[in-house]
């Protein structure tokens, strides 16, 4: 635990894999960007790693002033105990205010290792952040707070979380719901070396095998997506989905419900416990619009929802409003499609 | 040989079956309301530990933090094959955010003899994931964290599978160790009826005392103290009492517990208001849906 630290930076936490960089530290490197500018503090990233300082630059593009580097051969492969300690020692030194990292599966595994050695504040999978003020039930007022703000409770309820006490006031942050800017390749910045001692027994585990596997679709860079949910009716019917989506070159997304019902591969799956979706078009069908669901794609530009309930909750979220039925609808949109491509092409 | 385990599990509202009436009015959630059930994801951390006693041997010890009521999903784990339960409940545990719970858990799992800690993935009214992690750091111990399945077992190591999230790991530890398990890992066994006629009397000694007064209700202070002191005596000579620690037989530092344990707060709580936007109701009809199209085509939504 650190004490409150007006001064403090903010980090984010640099993922990276074999030298590869997730997209999530450079969405929270902007956003981080944002907050900074409003506290008036420098912006870092922390990058652990083995060879890997040339990643550092992407940060500076995002807006980072500062890439705190430590590269050692056991930092080689992300294990959670070398890190967190690694991570730790960073916060005990420079004391951040904020300390952010990526929802991911190690994002996940690392970040609660780190509060609890901290004794800090760690809220989870967040969906937005903001700096605000809070008056606490004794009246105290506290300024300039990091406001963690995420779903709860299954999504029923959105909570904004605070820590005003004990920093570094740290959080995971979904993938993808922060909008990823353009770079700004005439930035620059500086690398800082950091030497923290490690020893072979730092590493607790020993990765006998790792397999990894390409997604079957990218939903997070798709401009328009057609998902379809349970309402879709068997897995026959979800090949309009297909067709629609391969008409308009976007790509074909479900829901958890449809997902479960087999319809199709949980690679696709769009909403709170799958993937947050900013599209330009999204397209809706036979989806009821669980509140889970609305989670993950309420960012979207434009929705058109395809029912034939006319009381779905789909529909208060939606610009286009379809009551019908969706086999004899989703055919009526493929050829008005097809015919529009054609008078244009 | 065999390994002893602590499997923690935790009671939660079933949010997937929230309805509107479960929200109060002012955005808070209305507990009270909501069916309360065993972890779905603690399951399939139990379920481990007993693949692991089918296999190998040892004990299961079942731990839980919360109100008295809580002692149901320890009934529940017994009647699948838990042998023995523990009961974490006091009024100055209230308000513990993840940090303020994995101490207290930490207090309550030293107290036990372990070998493998479980813990299911991750809870669903709070989806943290983060109690396991932090547990597993305040006993010095590795963590495994997203474990799909078994492997080898030995004596001082074990080896899982992890799903990375694109893919899966294969990781060797030394024990002592701590899992947290997902859904993926194993189908949970049900209730054995036999387990469950042993055990359906089993009772925690809060719940003993909350009946004694409500069937007594004239009795004084006294009088029930000594019938509860009876009963759990009674049940503790058949192997039916749960055991139930407070924070003092833990030796906790209050000041790491409850609210003051806390470093996180609740500014706010809003309920999930779907808004309606500016919106068109389009004819099921190829004239209706034609013209949609042409529009989405004119604002260059489809290009």
């Amino acid at each position: 635990m650190i004490d409150v630290n007006r001064d403090g930076e903010v980090w984010v936490f640099a993922e990276q894999h074999a030298g590869v960089l997730e997209e999530v530290p450079l969405e929270l490197m902007s956003r981080a960007r944002q907050l900074a500018d409003k506290l008036g503090v420098k912006v870092a990233a922390a990058l652990l790693g083995n060879g890997v300082e040339e990643l550092a630059e992407k940060f500076f593009h995002y807006g980072a002033d500062k890439v705190y580097l430590v590269e050692d051969a056991l930092l080689k492969r992300y294990q959670t105990n070398s890190y967190a300690k690694v991570i730790s020692e960073l916060i005990g030194k420079h004391k951040p205010q904020i300390v952010l990292y990526g929802a991911t599966v190690a994002g996940r595994d690392l970040a609660p290792r780190i509060a609890s050695a901290a004794k800090a504040g760690l809220t989870a999978d967040c969906t937005d952040l903001q700096i605000g003020d809070h008056k606490g039930p004794d009246g105290q007022g506290h300024k300039n707070l990091l406001f963690q703000i995420r779903p709860a409770f299954g999504g029923n309820i959105i909570a904004t979380i605070i820590n005003y006490d004990r920093w570094p006031q740290m959080a995971t942050v979904r993938e993808g719901v922060m909008p990823m800017p353009q770079p700004d390749t005439t930035r620059s910045g500086r690398i800082v070396r950091e030497n923290i001692k490690l020893s072979n027994g730092d590493l607790q585990l020993e990765i006998l095998e790792e397999h990894k596997r390409q997604k079957k679709v990218n939903l997070k860079s798709a401009r328009i997506i057609v998902a379809g949910g349970a309402g879709v009716g068997s897995k026959d019917n979800f090949r309009l989905v297909w067709d629609l989506a391969n008409c308009l070159g976007g790509a074909p997304a479900a829901t958890r419900a449809a997902v479960d019902l087999g319809y199709i591969d949980k690679d696709h799956q769009v909403g709170q416990t799958g993937t947050t979706v900013r599209p330009s078009l999204y397209i809706a069908v036979g989806i009821s619009g669980a509140i889970q669901h609305h989670a993950g794609m309420s960012e979207s530009k434009r929705i058109v929802a395809i029912n034939n309930d006319p009381e779905a909750p789909i529909f208060q979220v939606a610009h286009y409003k379809i009551v019908g039925d969706l086999n004899e609808v989703l055919p009526m949109m493929i050829k008005a499609i097809k015919e529009k491509a054609v008078k244009e092409g | 040989m065999g390994y002893n385990c602590i499997v923690l599990i935790k009671q939660v509202p079933d949010t997937k079956r929230i309805t509107g009436q479960a929200m109060n009015d002012d955005g808070t959630v209305n507990r009270a309301a909501l069916p309360a059930i065993f972890n779905p994801e603690d399951l399939n951390a139990l379920e481990l530990a007993l693949e692991i006693k089918d296999a190998h041997g040892g004990k299961i010890t079942v731990v839980t933090m919360g109100l008295p009521a809580a002692a149901a999903i320890l009934r529940d784990a017994l009647y699948r094959g838990a042998d023995e339960a523990v009961l974490i409940t006091d009024r100055r545990c209230a308000a513990s955010d993840t940090l303020a719970t994995s101490y207290i858990l930490s207090c309550a799992v030293k107290k036990l003899e372990y070998d493998i800690v479980l813990c299911g993935r991750q809870a669903i009214d709070g989806d943290t994931a983060q109690v396991g992690p932090q547990l597993a750091e305040k006993l010095g111990i590795p963590q495994i964290t997203y474990v799909e399945a078994l492997g080898e077992l030995t004596k001082e190591t074990i080896v899982v599978r992890r799903n990375i999230g694109n893919g899966f790991q294969k990781v060797k530890a030394k024990l002592p160790v701590l899992l947290t398990v997902t859904d993926v890992a194993n189908e949970p066994r049900v209730a054995a009826a036999k387990a469950m006629m042993k055990y359906k009397k089993a009772l925690a000694p809060i719940e003993i005392e909350q009946t004694a007064k409500a069937e007594n209700t004239d009795a004084n202070d006294k009088t029930v103290k000594e019938l509860v002191e009876r009963k759990c005596e009674l049940l503790r000579q058949q192997g039916l009492l749960i055991k139930q620690w407070d924070l003092d037989f833990l030796e906790a530092d209050l000041s790491w517990c409850g609210r003051s344990g806390s470093p996180t707060k609740v500014h706010r709580i809003q309920s999930v208001v779907l808004t309606a936007k500016q919106s068109k109701d389009v004819d099921p009809t190829q004239q209706g849906v034609s013209d949609m199209v042409h529009e989405l085509i004119e604002d260059k939504t489809i290009t």
